[in-house]
């Protein structure tokens, strides 16, 4: 094992964000509140005019002012978007989504995070192939169509809604990815999600060849908002929008080969969705497990992350600074471990206001517990450099 | 052998068909998540477990399927098998029954058999489902339900509580349930609390292993802590967690997070128990508080092992 340090050839800390893990999860939220509505401002209507304030000096991470891709969410009525986009960025447990409305006007929502984005939840009933139609104004930005598909439901006239909508775009909008999410698919058997996966493929590449659009790149995801398949399929469409996955992946390729580390993962923490992860294959797993234990870590947080009296602070502190200051310029980084009976240990550590570093190792890995934190300090700086490249 | 059986505290579970005895008791004493119990079938008969809890307490939980057939058989040939010797009895009603009118029948007959049987049984009410009702109307509709229940109970006592196998309203209802049944407790909080003081902590639960319920907590904290809720949330949170594990084939053993106003450990305490220590920012060194509750593990799992009612009194400190 070496240290990051060498291999990177020493960084300097130019961190500025050390917001804590917990600071941001102190207040209880119920679970229809946006969290991310904390950081930003959001329209809860979802109001048509307006992305909503953009919070001024605030940190913008990743990709900067001018890019801020749009995840369009398209598909037939009642086919889950609206819960989708509750569950994903609102935390809404999947259960409650049973009472969501049909959605009557396009919900924009703009998600401050790593990355600034937007997510546009179209109601089901729209036409938006009208000749009326704005397309400048939905399809003029990068970013990427979902086209959600009730595997549940009668899917024929759906996909077909989904293959003209592919052709009218195409062309003018090709920086557009194309993802279908075959949706609800929790209590189906997999012998008949691969089947319906088959067919939709099948359909589509036939369709779309007969339009002579064969070249046009479909991606599709089975997906369920009842376990973490909503989350890795949103993982892999946010993937593809962040300019700098090559570096990030660079990173933890050499994090993990320095530190005797199995698996790492770069997790937005408040979407749970894994923006890079290194080149070594991901197993379902390690993801799944990865995935609860920022549940886990959100939640005690949040249960013990309240604000307390400067009475029980460390004796080091003195009255004269306040507080807040204080903990933005020194506090360290949230850092959590969790041994588990096979000898594997995950070890989680904040990295900034939304990113955490999960990594998979076996215990004997961290004997070395010294090793391994100062190189994920010179990884979590290398991480900073880049969000400021991105940036300017 | 006399005193195991002793031990053994007959629960009898009932309610509809359908009303989620079974769910609950997957989820709470097997490791099932929610979503697993809708691969649940409807219960033929009673279904026994018996479930070691703390020390020699073995739960001896009759899951009685809730047919019409069955709960007639209950009440006639089967009556006094069913309710001779019950310690607890759980009763569940689904809050999105349609026939609220004929479950609480059904229910007086039941409290009646009880209440000639076994006259010094607890008996606990769970109005269940209550997330299929939206979150505003849960109060007022739970309370309605409650008032009912406790006019058509015969006389007897009840307790009740608003559950869903969707949230930790489950853990809550089901860990004052055994709470009731828990030899020597006091003695047990007299040692967690000691233990508390001596680690400086701001709060310790002590949790029985399998179940994750709550067995005692102790809480030191100079500021209130804004969820009343939160022991019944941690089990849930960790009953999440471990069933996570499975998926890796292994369990978690413990557990450390260091934040900014505080770390929290989870570890083993003793064979039957798992403790969560909560300390204030930068008031130890882990390794400190990990060598805590090693030595804690000691007198934990003699008292433990002493559970039979005879514990000489051990002072934590005693080391
Ligand atoms: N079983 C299952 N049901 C789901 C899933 N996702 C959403 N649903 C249910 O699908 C129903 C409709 O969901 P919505 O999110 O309102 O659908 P929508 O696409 O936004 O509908 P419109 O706004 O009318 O276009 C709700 O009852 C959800 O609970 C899923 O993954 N599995
Ligand atoms: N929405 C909701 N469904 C629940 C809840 N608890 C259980 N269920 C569902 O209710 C159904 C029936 O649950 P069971 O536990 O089998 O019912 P039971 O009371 O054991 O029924 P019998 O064995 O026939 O007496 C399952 O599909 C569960 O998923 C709950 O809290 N909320
Ligand atoms: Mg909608
Ligand atoms: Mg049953």
């Amino acid at each position: 094992m070496t240290t990051l340090a060498n291999s990177l050839g020493g960084y300097e800390d130019t961190r500025k964000n050390s917001y804590s893990l917990e600071r941001f999860l102190q207040e209880p939220v119920s679970p229809t509140t946006s969290r991310y509505g904390r950081f930003g401002g959001t329209s809860p209507s979802g109001s048509m005019a307006g992305m909503g304030p953009v919070m001024g000096g605030e940190y913008r991470g990743l990709g900067g002012n001018a890019r801020r891709p749009r995840l369009l969410l398209m598909g037939q009525k009642r086919s889950g978007k609206s819960s989708i986009s509750s569950v994903v960025f609102h935390k809404m447990p999947p259960t409650e989504t049973l009472f969501l409305e049909s959605t009557t006007r396009i919900q924009k929502d703009p998600i401050h995070s790593f990355m600034d984005f937007h997510v546009w939840d179209f109601p089901g009933q729209l036409d938006f192939l009208d000749p009326t139609f704005d397309f400048d104004h939905i399809f003029g930005e990068l970013g990427a169509l979902i086209w959600v598909i009730d595997a549940q439901d009668e899917y024929l006239d759906p996909l077909s809604r989904l293959h003209s909508t592919i052709i009218a775009i195409q062309r003018t909008y090709p920086i557009i990815n194309i993802e279908v999410f075959i949706h609800k698919v929790d209590g189906l058997s997999d012998e008949y999600k691969l089947d319906t996966q088959r067919d939709i493929m099948q359909r589509t590449q036939d369709e779309l060849s007969d339009a002579g659009l064969d070249s046009v790149q479909v991606s599709y995801h089975l997906t369920s908002i009842y376990d973490h398949s909503i989350f890795e399929a949103f993982s892999k469409v946010i993937q593809k929008l962040i300019p700098q996955l090559g570096t990030l992946e660079n990173l933890l390729n050499m994090l993990c080969l320095n530190s005797g580390i199995e698996k790492a993962f770069l997790f937005d923490v408040l979407s749970k969705i894994y923006i890079a992860t290194d080149s070594s294959p991901v197993d379902v797993q390690s993801y799944e497990i990865c995935s609860d234990y920022i549940d886990v870590i959100v939640d005690v947080s949040e249960i013990y992350g309240y604000d307390r009296k400067p009475a029980t602070q460390l004796p080091g502190y003195t009255p004269g600074e306040t507080p807040a200051a204080d903990e933005e310029d020194t506090a360290p980084e949230a850092s959590s471990i969790i041994r588990l009976q096979n000898g594997m240990v995950l070890y989680l550590r904040e990295i900034n206001k939304y990113l955490a570093l999960i990594c998979l190792m076996r215990k004997e890995g961290l004997e070395k517990q010294g090793l391994v934190d100062f190189n994920v300090q010179v990884f979590q700086n290398a991480l900073t450099r880049v969000f400021e490249i991105g940036r300017s | 052998m006399e005193e195991r059986k002793g031990r053994k505290k007959k629960v009898l579970l009932m309610g509809k068909s359908g009303s989620g005895k079974s769910s609950m008791r997957s989820i709470v004493f097997s490791n099932y998540v929610a979503k697993d119990t809708r691969r649940l079938g409807a219960t033929i008969d009673v279904e026994h477990s018996h479930v070691r809890f703390l020390g020699n307490l073995t739960l001896n939980l009759w899951d009685c399927g809730g047919q019409d057939a069955f709960m007639e058989n209950y009440l006639s040939q089967q009556r006094d098998h069913i309710f001779k010797n019950v310690e607890v009895l759980i009763y569940v009603f689904d809050i999105e029954s349609r026939e609220f009118e004929r479950d609480l029948i059904t229910y007086s007959s039941c409290i009646e058999a009880l209440r000639d049987n076994s006259s010094n049984a607890l008996i606990f009410c769970l109005v269940h489902k209550m997330d299929l009702v939206q979150n505003e109307m849960r109060e007022r509709l739970f309370l309605e339900r409650s008032a009912v229940l406790r006019e058509r109970s015969r006389g007897m006592d009840i307790v009740c509580y608003p559950t869903s196998i969707w949230d930790e309203t489950l853990y809550k209802a089901w860990a004052q349930i055994v709470y009731n049944l828990i030899p020597n407790l006091p003695q047990l909080e007299s040692h967690l609390r000691r233990f508390a003081e001596i680690a400086e902590a701001e709060e310790v639960i002590l949790f029985e292993r399998t179940t994750f319920l709550v067995i005692s907590a102790v809480t030191r904290a100079s500021e209130p802590n804004p969820f009343p809720d939160r022991f019944e949330k941690i089990s849930n949170i960790v009953k999440q967690f471990k069933q996570s594990c499975t998926k890796m084939a292994s369990n978690f053993t413990a557990f450390e997070l260091r934040a900014h106003s505080f770390s929290a450990f989870i570890d083993v305490l003793t064979p039957n128990t798992y403790i969560l220590v909560v300390m204030p920012a930068n008031a130890a060194e882990s390794a400190t508080t990990l060598m805590n509750i090693a030595v804690a593990r000691k007198h934990f799992e003699k008292l433990e092992k002493d559970s039979g009612g005879r514990v000489a009194e051990r002072a934590l400190d005693g080391h």
